[in-house]
This record gives C-alpha cells, structure tokens and sequence, in this order.
C-alpha cells in the first residue's frame, strides 16, 4: 500500500506524454532529533514529536522550490465535483495561450476525460489517477512532473480531485490555493466545508450567468466565506459566459513571480 | 477518506522509529490531533487499526491527545479558546480570529519494547 496517499500505490496511474516511470524508491527522511529516556529494562517512551504531514510537506517543498526556480506560477485548483473547474481551466488556458506557456496537470479518481479536454485546447496536461485516493499529495506531483515540458516563465494549473474536504490538508508546494464554489451549490459552503475556505487565498464565485433562475445569495456566501478566511479574495465569474473572466485574468498575472 | 493516509504517514513515522530506535514493539502510540485540524478522532482511529497491520505497532494501543483550539482576535488582541474557525471573538465580536492552537497533527511519542 503506498504510504503516502493510503491508497495503492499501483492504483496511482500518472498519464502524460511519455511512457510511465516506476514509482520513484521512498524517500529515507531523517527524523527530528529523538530523546529517548529509559522507563524499565525493555519498556521505554521514545519521544518523536513529529508532524503526520511532514513527509508530504517535504516534497511539497521541493516542488515549490522547483517553480520558483522556473519562474511559474503554480496554482491548485479546489472544489467539490461539478463546480465548473474544468470548463473554466479551458477558458482560462484559451485566453492564455500564446501569452505565457502554460500546463495542467489532472487529478481524478479515474479516467483520462479531464486530460483529454485540456489537450484538446494544445496545451500539455498530465493525467493523475488517484485510484481510490480523495486528494492529490506533494509526492504524486513531483512524480508527474517529469512526465511534461516545465512552462518556464509561465503558469502550471493543478486541478485537484472534485473534494472540499481531503485537499485542504495537502501543501502541493503551490503559490496558492483557489477555491471553485459554484452558484448552483448552497451558500453556506463555506461554513460547511472551513477547512479549504480559509486555506484558499481565491475564491472564484462560479457559474453567475445562471443567478437569474436561482435563489442564490451571493452576498450571504460571499460573507461566510470572510467569515472563514476574512483575506479571503473573491471573484465573480461565468466560464460559460465570459463575464467576470477578465477580472481572473488579471489576478492571475498580477500573481506571476516577476509580475510588478 | 485521508484520515488512511494520514494514518499511513504514522505507521512510517513509526517503522522508521523502530529501525533508528532499535524497538520491535509499540505498545502505546500517542498522537496529538487538535480539534481544529482536518482530522476526525473516529476516522482516525478507525484507519488507525487498519494502517497498522503487520507493523511493529500492530497491537499498539492509540492515545489521542485532544487539544482545544485557541484564536487570537487580528482586532482586540484577545485570545480565547474557539470551537469553530469563523468563531467570533468572545471580547469585541469580530470575525478573523487568528488560529493560534489547535490545528497540530503529531506523533508525540511511543512506548515501546
């Protein structure tokens, strides 16, 4: 069973361009300095005082190391399931394109659906299948790395699994986080789900065009959410209609590493 | 469910304990899970029994060290024991209380033989 992620490590299938690599070996990581004091002759406490996510957040350490020194801007996209990510990532990379180089990498229980979609705008994504996992971690993104051209100078987009709960928990070694949360989805999300509201530096109010049919109250959801994260930005748009795209725009490139 | 995998990130802490250590046992593993981290007591210790088969903590005991969540207030300066991250401060009412305590997740220590 892979030790990181708690599902099988043969279940994580990483699809890019090139053939897969085996697994990487696990990382030896040294522990922190360990005191130990003796309680009987063959009974003792060892004392560990060790962070469960350290291992993850030295590969998440590592991959931001590599994005900074790549000049990227690395971002990892969150939501729950059907907020629009997707649709929105192909609108984002479609008015991109030729501006900055650009790349993606997927993350889903299963199937290529995602990836495919992204290809089919021309731009190089990297399929993360996470079998039975509920989250993407650090080290399944190092691994996918080298399995795509590094958009030097430009930005990486990381769709992460359609899940409000699992990835708050999992430093990627991204700039930031950017939570997705759609009009067709209750306001109170935010308080449902705090954990990845105050996680998130960005928050794309999803779907807008469609506020005309539904009883959504944007003022509430957009409350709750700086009640959770009061830094918390926040940006109204339609992926489908447009409006709103050029606000995401800009917060995208005044985010670059050498944006002034 | 990442409690597993959360779980699964103990069970190496601890084997790589074991061979730094020289133990071939854990009887008792204590972790310190705050309230305010992402972790739920009961899935973890459910996946906890789970994660440590066939490891040297297989028949271990798990002790969870429940820590309360502490919030200092960006406003006043107050500081107050939270049970929610959007609590609002108990002195002058505001929201954005800075999480202070609360949100660790650690192994803390073993007992071994």
């Amino acid at each position: 069973m892979c030790l990181t992620c708690g599902c099988g490590s043969d279940e994580v299938l990483i699809r890019g361009r090139k053939p897969l690599n085996k697994p990487k070996a696990p990382v030896n990581f040294k522990l922190h300095r360990i005191e130990s004091k003796v309680a009987e002759d063959t009974q003792r406490i060892v004392k560990l005082e060790q962070d469960i996510l350290h291992k993850n957040d030295l590969h998440a350490q590592r991959n931001r190391a590599l994005f900074e020194q790549h000049g990227m801007l690395a971002l990892n996209l969150v939501s729950s399931p059907g907020s629009g990510k997707t649709t929105l990532l192909v609108s984002t990379l479609q008015a991109l394109q030729g501006r900055y180089p650009l790349a993606v990498i997927e993350g889903d229980q299963q199937t290529e659906q995602d990836a495919d979609r992204i290809r089919a705008t021309g731009v190089s994504a990297v399929q993360i299948n996470t079998g039975k996992g509920c989250h993407l971690d650090a080290q399944m993104v190092e691994r996918a790395l080298p399995e795509m051209p590094i958009p030097e100078g430009g930005m990486l987009f990381i769709e992460n699994v359609g899940n409000l709960v699992c990835p708050a928990g999992f430093d990627l070694g991204e700039f930031a986080k950017v939570v997705v949360l759609s009009v067709t989805e209750g306001e109170d999300k935010p308080l449902k789900y705090p954990d990845m509201f105050r996680a998130a530096n960005l928050m794309l109010l999803n779907k807008c065009d469609l506020l005309p049919y539904l009883s959504f109250d944007v003022a509430l959801a957009e409350s709750y959410a700086r009640r959770v994260n009061p830094d918390i930005r926040i940006i109204r748009l339609s992926a489908a209609s447009g409006e709103g795209m050029d606000d995401w725009l800009s917060w995208l490139e005044q985010q670059r590493p050498n944006a002034n | 469910m990442h409690e597993m995998s959360l779980a699964q990130n103990v069970r190496e802490i601890i084997e790589q304990a074991a061979l730094d250590q020289g133990f071939t046992q854990v009887k008792t593993v204590w972790l310190e899970i705050g309230r305010l981290s992402c972790v739920e007591q009961e899935a973890m210790r459910f996946c906890f029994g789970a994660a440590m088969q066939g490891s040297v903590a297989e028949a271990a005991q798990l002790e969870i060290i429940d820590t309360p969540g502490r919030g200092l207030c960006r406003n006043c300066g107050h500081e107050a024991e939270i049970e929610n991250v959007y609590d609002t401060c108990p002195q002058c009412g505001s929201y954005g209380l800075q999480l202070v305590a609360g949100d660790a997740m650690r192994v803390k220590e073993l007992e071994v033989e």
